[in-house]
């Protein structure tokens, strides 16, 4: 482990350097490869694809998840889409690399590395081939090719999809890869297990510590590397479109035991969210943003009013995003919508429970197209909406309002996706690699499958050609440390014996970091958000109650674990949104804003990557940075108007 | 309709596969008709949890009716009185005021007891192991475009594979048979060019696994479609047994 930052990116063009860094990579013998295992945590989309692909090349996997099949994992909810430059010619597909090279790259206001956007968009197209050939049934055209559509503001129309469970089918394609190696005995799953604890043996990571979830015993797993492929952190604010039971407690071990943590204030808000009816509402489910293109977005104009929407006059409704933007009306985009409609509400303006929601109403659009129209175009959203709030869209006003989505920020790794940690890899959405400070639309996907498919399974193999074997004589010293490390954590919570449930301090938490490290960040908010997790934090540990089970099994407890570390990345997160003086992305502080309310960008500062490192010396925080250069694009300002 | 109702459950408690079950009632005050039945019971483990008794177990995680974790018997259905809707997404608004909700774990064979309502279905896991799968190994995929595939194919594909794996099917028929999961998946690659030559192959494969672990055979009561949250036709079992 070293403190300088070296992500190890590819000398002079960006253009075809990553065939060229292939190259250059160490391979092995199938033999020598069946002598080496590998620990994979998580299941989703790029733990998966990276498990299938490095048996078949024939390394032995563990692959450890706390879902009961690998089928559960959260990638199954994306919904939207795949990008991907595919063209008939080659010319052609020049151009459509290099303009999702650029959009994934604008998208994220600069805020990543060149030569990894540029390896994202070239690696593309060969995702597709490998999910069809999967049987992934993508959307096709009349002529039986592939069809696409247009995606998240995009010029171009780049977009795969099955219908609106695109993540799903792709998952399933690479479970089901994952499967077939299970079949040959090159994988061996080890499900329901929460990963605590990350063991080092002479600064290289070789196994993890995990808790079984069904009988509650820990249990140590060796292997000569360890790749973490667990997902984004939006759980920290409570609610969000995320899965339950998703969380940071693998990275967030992995970076108190020495790997280093990238912009972990970088958190994208989707705007289009069904908004909570109800304290005990566990989640916030995703509305497609397609809504807005026939939906009107407004409140009363009188504060706090209790009438039914449809019972308002026009005259007496601000149709506020019109108002504010005449140009682009309902159209602006996703962050600009999201702040928009914050402010509104915090002014005593919105509408539901809590007054946190705003009307999105399709009646001008049913008047002007007919009822049929709509349908057709939103028919299983509509569905899903009047499911769960028991109104029908085409006749009462939806509400709607901003809920975290994603997690740009995430582990830091270097260009072959290996953290500062030797021998730990970090894929997906636990890594902070190509999206900057705001992913673009459908390449959440894309990034998994690239990083597990192709990018991985070619750097994991060339560090271990490399390899110097496991020192045996430390590895069961190390092991036995990190397990009476988690064993203690575990007793001191059962211990607390206090009077609240986990998931009371969780929504505690939840509603500080969204009201003071979400959507919009300022100074002063954030060190009051800093003092009140610090409180609430002392709060959790003298306060919280764990029931007495009497078997191994024990959610709350799971829930308490995860919650921790929740607390304590947090404080992160604000501490790294205070530093970061700029507005970008989805990243807003309102003291650097244009005179029309748009990000400000410090280019001259800020042109970096935030790097945090934990020091257990004095359990404190260093930050450093990893400058960001670009040859191949200019820095410009991002312009909506 | 009242904003808050209350509910009696009586719900199923068991501590182990070893440990003997019996019914447990839990009166639930002041729920909200705009939460799911899932986060209701959220709300009774709190309410459990304060009191230092052991919370309920039940299966779940995406709460959006996608990752088929969730499922178990709602008054004696599986995923409740709803059509195509999972537990998760089965909202209060559908429940009467002080109604009697019933909930029991799937009960099969092949789904053995983890504790209260939780079960382990790994044996549909293990059905796609045994041949639920294209073997194409990573980066020799041949163009996508090559083999066109008519949007109704694909299409037709895809409503199979939608399957989100959560033992509904089996729990809702009287022979505990995973005829439509593994139709389902025989389906949805049976139906693409890839997937024509090995048919056959792969049929008898999982048809085999379904017997090894402990999964009836079909009475054709259609039970399963019923239930099914995605709705997807037992007519793929007629077509399994056809080809």
């Amino acid at each position: 482990m070293n403190n300088f930052i070296n992500p190890n990116l590819p000398t002079g063009e960006v253009e075809g350097a990553w065939q060229k860094t292939v190259k250059n990579l160490s391979n092995l013998t199938t033999e020598k490869k069946n002598k080496f295992e590998i620990i994979i945590v998580g299941c989703g989309l790029s733990g998966s694809s990276a498990a299938a692909t490095l048996a078949e090349e024939g390394f032995k996997i563990k692959l450890l998840t706390y879902h009961d099949s690998p089928r559960r994992a959260h990638s199954v909810s994306a919904q939207g889409g795949i990008n991907a430059a595919r063209s008939s010619s080659d010319e052609k597909n020049k151009v459509g690399i290099d303009q999702l090279f650029k959009d994934t790259l604008i998208g994220g206001d600069f805020r990543a590395r060149e030569a990894s956007c540029q390896r994202l968009s070239e690696l593309s197209s060969s995702i597709i081939d490998q999910c069809v050939s999967q049987g992934v049934p993508f959307a096709r055209e009349y002529d039986g090719t592939l069809a696409t559509r247009r995606f998240g503001g995009a010029v171009v129309s780049r977009t795969f999809y099955a219908r609106g469970q695109t993540g799903q089918q792709l998952l399933y394609g690479a479970y089901q890869a994952l499967s077939r190696q299970v079949n040959l005995g090159n994988i061996e799953l080890f499900t329901k297990r929460d990963v605590l604890d990350l063991v080092i043996v002479n600064d290289i990571a070789r196994g993890v510590i995990a808790r079984n979830l069904i009988n509650g015993n820990l249990e140590t797993y060796k292997a000569h590397c360890v790749v973490l492929a667990t997902g984004g952190y939006s759980n920290v604010y409570y609610l969000s479109t995320n899965s339950l039971k998703s969380n940071a407690t693998a990275i967030w071990r992995a970076h108190k035991r020495g790997a280093n943590f990238a912009n972990p204030s970088f958190t994208q808000i989707h705007p289009t969210c069904i908004p909570p009816g109800d304290i005990y509402q566990s989640k916030l489910t995703l509305m497609s943003e397609s809504l807005r293109n026939d939906g009107r977005i407004w409140l009363p104009k009188k504060i706090d009013s209790k009438d039914d929407p449809e019972n308002i006059p026009e005259h007496e409704r601000d149709y506020f995003l019109e108002r504010q933007y005449p140009k682009y009306g309902n159209l602006v985009p996703r962050d600009v919508a999201s702040r928009r409609a914050r402010e509104i509400c915090e002014k005593g303006f919105g509408i539901g429970f809590g007054g946190k929601g705003v009307y999105l109403d399709l009646q001008d659009s049913i008047k002007k197209d007919g009822l049929k129209v709509i349908k057709a175009k939103y028919g299983n959203l509509l569905e899903m909406y009047e499911r769960i709030v028991g109104e029908d869209p085409t006749k009462v006003p939806m509400k709607i309002y901003p809920a975290p989505h994603y997690t740009m920020g995430g582990l830091w790794v270097d260009y072959n996706l290996m953290s500062n940690i030797d021998g730990l890899f970090v894929l997906g959405e636990a890594n902070y690699s190509v999206h900057g400070a705001n992913r673009l639309g459908a390449n959440a996907l894309l990034q998994c499958l690239c990083d597990g498919y192709f990018i991985s399974p070619k750097t994991i193999t060339s560090w271990l050609a490399n390899n110097k074997g496991i020192d045996n004589r430390r590895i069961d010293e190390a092991c036995k440390e990190a397990l009476n490390y988690v064993d203690k954590k575990i007793k001191t919570l059962l211990k607390i014996k206090g009077e609240k449930p986990v998931d009371y301090f969780h929504r505690a938490l939840g509603e500080i970091m969204i009201s003071k490290c979400g959507i919009s960040r300022n100074r002063n908010n954030l060190k009051s958000a800093l003092e009140e997790v610090e409180i609430l934090s002392n709060n959790f540990y003298s306060n919280l109650k764990i029931p007495e089970t009497n078997s191994g099994l024990n959610v709350e407890l799971e829930k308490a674990l995860r919650l921790e570390d929740f607390i304590e990345l947090s404080i992160l997160m604000i501490k790294d949104a205070i530093e970061r003086e700029e507005s970008c992305g989805a990243h807003f502080r309102e003291e650097y804003q244009t005179k029309e309310g748009e990000a400000k960008r410090n280019d001259d500062l800020f042109s970096h990557i935030a790097v945090w490192k934990f020091n257990s010396d004095n359990n404190s925080h260093i930050r450093f940075s990893e400058d960001l250069n670009f040859k191949k694009i200019n820095l410009n300002i991002r312009n909506y108007k | 309709m009242k904003d808050f109702i209350s509910i009696k459950f009586k719900v199923w408690r068991q501590v182990s596969k070893e440990s003997n079950g019996s019914y447990e009632e839990f009166s639930l005050e002041k729920v909200s008709v705009k939460i799911s039945l899932l986060e209701a019971l959220d709300q009774l483990n709190e309410e459990l949890t304060t009191k230092n008794i052991r919370p309920v177990t039940f299966d779940h995680d995406c709460r959006e009716g996608i990752c088929g974790s969730c499922g178990f018997l709602v008054n004696g259905q599986p995923h409740g009185p709803k059509r195509g809707t999972t537990s998760c997404q089965l909202y209060m608004r559908n429940f009467k005021d002080n109604a009697l909700i019933i909930l029991e774990p799937w009960r099969a064979k092949s789904f053995p007891i983890i504790q209260d309502l939780s079960v382990d279905r790994n044996s549909l896991d293990k059905l796609i192991i045994s041949g639920g799968y294209f073997s194409t190994d990573t980066g020799n995929a041949p163009d996508a475009n090559l083999i066109p595939i008519s949007p109704k194919k694909a299409f037709s594909s895809f409503e199979t594979a939608t399957c989100i794996g959560c033992g509904a099917c089996v729990a809702g028929c009287k022979n505990a048979s995973s005829s439509l999961f593994i139709a389902a998946k025989l389906a949805h690659l049976g139906q693409l060019p890839q997937g024509i030559n090995g048919k056959k192959e792969r049929s008898i494969k999982m048809r085999k696994q379904m017997t090894i672990e402990g999964f009836g055979q079909c009475s054709n009561n259609l039970e399963c479609e019923a239930v099914c949250p995605k709705e997807i036709s037992a007519d793929w079992i007629s077509w399994m047994n056809k080809s």
